[in-house]
């Protein structure tokens, strides 16, 4: 049996597109008089409208969450580990949507797609969205597909701060709501390294100010280095020794042997570097680096995290990983204080693992049964 | 916890109040809490299958080490703090016991009393620090790190200005009275209600 038809995977999915011809105003000003939004489904929307689950992706996300999109297609969703059926996020009972956010490089308006005013790539001059914009977008296209409330909305990383903006901003809309290895707001060390990774892009010569489309370039160089800085980041010391540890790749430690070296991490590296380059637009990764400094759960309310989540009516579960040096344990320890502080219900759990922030995305039999046995409480009993 | 201390813990705690189980182990007890008293609780404890199997009885547990001094929870923030027969296992079971009557607005204790005649007996005529049905393990690789006795107790209660505003004892079947009347020889557990001072 191919993996693409075995039991626990959703099979073969496509991508389809919601058309929004109302206009979108960002909370930075900047207006789109239509747009569309890239998304997938798993399972089946039931009658009550009761099982609707909305998961939202991380920073190099995108709306292919599960499943394949053709038979020969190596690569599942992202997120396949925990979405199919009888997996934790079970296909068998809940409708699942993932959407790709606004000004994202997969298909939903973004930089790299047309402007229908002027007919050109946005480029450089595609708004800037925050965490709140994909919020409101994503309500639309709720509406749109007949859902009137989330059973869960669900996330890791930046998506799980998206995750948690949703319960704040439409406390009705969330009966459930999951951040994994999620963080309140950035810190200057996570703000710096996001400055590291657009420095990188902008210093490209083939940036062009950001419309390197027009101009027939592609700034890799930048986005490779930008890719390379970020994925350090995703992952741990210890995790790394372990995949990696010293090994060289080409070359050796023969006395006088002074061929090129490249040990196994840096051809790692380099590799994913060179693989995002070509795939992952240059001012997406800017504009979304820039929405997670921009993120501040507590920022309309004078950065009191209690009184910010204080009107959300979710059922929490808030997990972080061991070893997460991106977004540590304790960031999500502080939304779950604050949680607790604002009498909420919440779940927490820190999950031993090596794998660092990538511990989300990644198999672990404590991680995929404890979000296994939280998500029974969620839809239809 | 055993039967009996159950029978008495759920005696002691109103329909629908705010319990937090400190130590709450699998959610068995956390779970009969909601189902028999209707009762709002939240879980603590530190091992994942622990948490993995409270929250597949529908609870909210947090994974956190009791002995970090349970910043996370606020002053007044339950009716009822619990912990059940792990008071001799923590770090600084004064600290907790203090944070305890702080965060709820009342809270039960249980632990195994180290003053029953039979831990006396193996200690005073073996020379050896005891192990029973109960306490199986050795003095060298025990969770029980800080035993304690009835009076022992009572007198920490009384030093960090906690009333008890009750007591219950569990002893052999031969001996309810016996551990009644004289708690700190016969009482092979005890589990006592209490509260700050003046509260």
């Amino acid at each position: 049996m191919s993996e693409t038809t075995s039991a626990n995977s959703v099979g073969l999915v496509s991508p389809q597109t919601a058309k929004c011809t109302t206009s979108f105003t960002f909370a930075n000003g900047g207006v789109l008089s239509s747009h569309e939004l890239v998304y997938e489904t798993y399972g089946e929307l039931n009658s009550a409208g009761d099982n609707a689950v909305l998961i939202c992706h991380a920073l190099s996300g995108s709306h292919h969450a599960a499943g394949f999109h053709s038979e020969d297609d190596r690569r599942p969703g992202w997120w396949d580990l925990a979405i199919g059926p009888g997996k934790p996020i079970d296909t068998e009972r809940l409708f699942v949507v993932c959407s790709n956010n606004l000004g994202c490089c997969d298909g939903s308006s973004g930089p790299n797609t047309l402007n229908p005013e002027t007919g050109t790539p946005w480029g450089g001059g595609f708004p800037q969205p925050q965490v709140k914009d994909w919020v409101r977008s994503q309500k639309w296209l709720a509406e749109y597909l007949g859902i009137s409330r989330w059973a869960a909305v669900i996330g890791g990383s930046l998506g799980g701060m998206q995750a948690l903006q949703w319960a704040i901003d439409f406390p009705h809309w969330v009966e459930n709501c999951v951040a994994l290895a999620a963080a309140p707001g950035l810190t200057a060390q996570n703000i710096a390294f996001n400055e590291i990774a657009r420095h990188a892009i902008l210093s490209d010569p083939d940036w062009h100010e950001g419309d390197y489309l027009a101009e027939g370039t592609l700034p890799t160089r930048g986005v490779a280095l930008a890719r390379m800085v970020g994925h350090l980041t995703y992952m741990s010391a210890d995790g790394m020794s372990d995949r990696f540890g010293r090994e060289l790749r080409e070359g050796s430690f023969a006395p006088g042997d002074n061929a090129e070296w490249v040990f196994q991490v840096e051809s790692y590296l380099r590799h994913q570097g060179s693989r995002f380059s070509t795939q992952f637009d240059a001012n997406t990764y800017v504009l979304m680096t820039r929405a997670l400094d921009l993120f501040d759960l507590a920022a309309d309310h004078e950065g009191d995290l209690i009184a910010a989540l204080s009107n959300a009516q979710a059922n929490f579960l808030v997990a972080s990983f061991s070893s997460d040096w991106r977004f540590p344990p304790q960031r999500s320890i502080e939304i779950r204080d604050a949680l607790i502080a604002a009498g909420k219900p919440v779940t927490y759990a820190n999950i031993e693992t090596d794998n660092g922030h990538d511990g989300f995305l990644l198999p672990n039999p404590h991680y995929e049964q404890l979000l296994g046995e939280w998500m029974r409480r969620v839809g239809p009993s | 916890m055993s039967r009996l201390d159950l029978k008495t813990v759920l005696s002691w705690i109103t329909p629908g109040s705010r319990v937090l189980d400190l130590g709450c182990g699998d959610g068995a007890f956390l779970a009969r809490l909601r189902d028999e008293r209707d009762v709002h609780g939240i879980g603590v404890d530190i091992d994942p299958e622990n948490l993995i199997a409270s929250v597949s009885k529908g609870l909210d547990v947090v994974q956190e080490d009791i002995n970090d001094g349970l910043h996370c929870f606020t002053t007044n923030g339950f009716d009822v703090v619990v912990l059940a027969h792990a008071l001799q296992e923590l770090t600084h079971p004064h600290i907790a016991l203090q944070r305890m009557v702080d965060i709820g607005d009342e809270a039960i204790v249980s632990f195994p009393n180290f003053g029953h005649w039979l831990c006396r007996a193996h200690l005073g005529l073996k020379g050896r620090m005891p192990m029973s049905r109960a306490m199986p393990l050795q003095w060298y690789d025990t969770p029980n790190i800080h035993f304690c006795t009835v009076k022992d107790f009572e007198s920490l209660c009384s030093e960090l200005e906690i009333d008890i505003i009750e007591r219950a004892t569990i002893a052999g079947p031969a001996q309810a009275l016996l551990g009644k009347w004289f708690p700190n020889l016969f009482a092979s557990s005890a589990i006592y209600r209490i509260r700050r001072a003046g509260s």
